[in-house]
């Protein structure tokens, strides 16, 4: 087995929340691989570690114990400057869409192509196409220029898989991305999510407790308690 | 306006469509910072006013070499210096001339009732090269006993009455049971120690103070040979001199001694210097609260950008975007309303209350530079905190 073909490896990753008396562990010696190019679905009650494993091994927390290598890469203990780097070969769409209030929905997606640097105007404005573009394949080509304050919940998400997306990241992490869609849009983006994965072999790791979207997955794993209780591989997709 | 900064920076101008974005904290962050500014510029205003008035009467000497007693730290402050001294100080090669420099304090009633403190300076009126050419023709019609030169300026006074003074329209006034005859004017104005001065002969000036006497003036004046080092000239002075007894100075300096003493060590000169650095702390203190309660409600914001992978760099290009913003948009207001005040204060103070160039662009660097640092101290939570904890 291969870095290759496993991006995300982690190894007796342990986690803890809280400090002294308080501190209590969410995360138990979680060995897992996986493969790239497939849609892996993160399972479990709320409280089980989903989210907290995720943003191990997404970059967005820091790893306090074990193993976690990305794309070729430790993050135990790895320089701030290496993480920047790391994040932006991935993409995250959040639980709350996390839209910057003050842009457009345009220009909410123009940073995810812009964290590459856009010192150049003429680089600027092939962002802004690229990103318009995307925007309008899901559906949002008449709310390029509107502030997120003016859009519905579900449009607000669109923008915000449009963010993580339009960068044609390596890895795709989605927290529930489906929660504040219809049952519709939501099969929707798991198809579009899928789809990537099997046009540029992007590899996405989504937390969600939606049933509709289950069958969609390449591999299903539930959590409980912080542990992995079940771990299964859905063949022939 | 975000075209032009988008293109200035190379990036969104996420600082400004931020700010854009809440226009009535825009607003009240605008007036916070230009309250800051005005409150330094007054403070400074004040501060600087006090120092140009303490210079305002050596302006009146026309003289290279002050010697005055060694504990005179004023014009006015400290003992007298024995004439016999000027006698000395001639016998210096280089030495060209000496004068005796008597100074007092009078009040002047005006017709309203009300008191005015007149500082006087007195001199042999035969001697006018002791005086700036302006006042020297002035300064021959004080042989005439009981006659001085007024302060058009003085604070309080009657100023249109007092621009009228001429030889032919005299000025008729009663000082220390004497009645003496402006026949001429000065302008120098008040400052923090006198309303106003008076120029006047030492013969008029030992009338009106029977105390004091021919043999014992405040300063002597000495003028050099053109040409002359002055400073070395001021060296063997020294040399000859008592020390412990006499302080012989270039006028320049003493000048400048006196405005050091009365800012740094006279109650009025520290209260508002002190009026200063408190005006610049509540100005800081200000900026803070607004840069870092904006951070805060943009924190949630910061930590998506910084989960796509934005470094610190990013963030306090941001915060130094919102604090060059903030820091020109409340400096408009401040600088005007500053200007405003300055005329006010200067009309009802007297004090040469004035708008220099220097000052404006310090206050300025000042904003920008405490905006700025504001800012990164502000962002400092968030350099150091996982993404996923700030959400």
């Amino acid at each position: 087995m291969t870095d290759q073909m496993f991006p995300i490896i982690t190894k007796g990753l342990n986690h803890w929340f809280g400090e002294g008396e308080a501190r209590k562990q969410a995360i138990f010696d979680v060995n897992l691989s996986i493969e790239a190019g497939k849609l892996t679905i993160l399972m479990g009650p709320s409280g089980s570690g989903k989210t907290t494993l995720l943003t191990l091994i997404g970059c967005l927390r820091e790893v306090q114990e074990g193993s976690v290598h990305l794309m070729r890469q430790e993050l135990n203990g790895a320089a701030e400057a290496k993480l920047v780097l790391a994040r932006r070969k991935m993409g995250f769409i959040f639980q709350a869409h996390n839209l910057h209030e003050s842009l457009s929905a345009l220009q909410n997606v123009q940073m995810g192509l812009e964290v590459h640097g856009a010192i150049l105007s003429t680089k600027r404005h092939q962002f802004k196409e690229a990103s318009a573009y995307l925007l309008s394949l899901l559906g949002l080509a008449d709310r390029l220029h509107y502030l997120p304050g003016n859009l519905s919940g579900g449009q607000k998400q669109r923008v915000a898989i449009a963010r993580a997306l339009v960068g044609n990241p390596r890895i795709v992490y989605a927290d529930e991305p489906t929660a504040a869609l219809d049952k519709e849009s939501g099969a929707n983006v798991v198809r579009l999510l899928k789809q990537l994965g099997r046009k540029r072999g992007t590899t996405t790791v989504m937390v969600t407790h939606d049933n509709r979207i289950l069958e969609m997955a390449d591999r299903i794993i539930t959590m409980e308690e912080g542990r992995i209780v079940d771990d299964k591989t859905i063949g022939g997709q | 306006m975000t075209a032009i900064l988008a293109r200035l920076l190379g990036r969104m101008p996420i600082g400004w469509l931020q700010l854009l974005h809440n226009k009535t904290r825009l607003a009240a962050a605008v007036a916070g910072i230009a309250f800051a500014n005005i409150l330094v510029f007054v403070q400074l205003g004040i501060m600087f006013a006090l120092n140009t008035t303490v210079l305002l009467p050596y302006t009146l000497l026309d003289a290279d070499i002050i010697m005055s007693s060694a504990d005179s730290n004023t014009l006015i402050g400290g003992g007298n210096v024995p004439r016999q001294r000027s006698f000395e100080a001639l016998s210096v090669p280089g030495v060209a001339s000496a004068v005796s420099l008597f100074i007092g304090n009078v009040d002047w009633t005006r017709d309203d009732g009300n008191t005015t403190n007149l500082q006087v300076l007195a001199i042999d009126p035969s001697q006018g090269a002791f005086v700036v050419p302006e006042i020297r023709n002035k300064i021959a019609n004080l042989l005439l006993v009981d006659t001085v030169l007024f302060d058009r300026r003085t604070r309080g006074a009657d100023t249109q009455r007092l621009s009228e003074i001429s030889p032919d329209n005299p000025l008729k006034f009663e000082a220390r049971g004497r009645t003496l005859t402006a026949s001429g004017t000065i302008s120098i104005g008040g400052g923090f120690s006198s309303d106003g001065y008076l120029v006047t002969s030492d013969q008029t000036f030992l009338r009106l103070f029977n105390s004091r006497i021919g043999g014992a003036p405040n300063h002597i004046l000495l003028k050099t040979d053109p040409g002359a080092d002055v400073d070395a000239i001021v060296e063997k002075l020294r040399v000859l001199l008592p020390e412990e007894k006499l302080k012989v100075r270039r006028v320049l300096d003493a000048a400048k001694a006196d405005q050091r003493y009365q800012t740094t060590e006279r109650p009025t000169g520290l209260v508002f210097g002190f009026g200063v650095v408190m005006g610049v702390i509540v100005g800081l203190v200000i900026v803070y609260q607004l840069l870092s309660t904006d951070v805060a409600d943009h924190l949630k914001e910061y930590a998506t950008f910084k989960a796509m992978g934005y470094g610190q760099s990013f963030f306090m290009g941001i915060i130094f975007e919102e604090a060059m913003i903030l820091a020109i948009f409340g400096f408009v207001p401040g600088f005007i309303i500053a200007s405003i005040l300055y005329q006010i204060l200067n009309s009802v103070t007297g004090l040469p209350v004035l708008m220099d160039v220097a000052r404006p662009v310090a206050v300025f660097l000042g904003t920008i530079a405490s905006c700025s640092i504001s800012g990164a101290i502000a962002t400092r939570r968030l350099a150091s905190a996982d993404p996923a904890e700030l959400f």
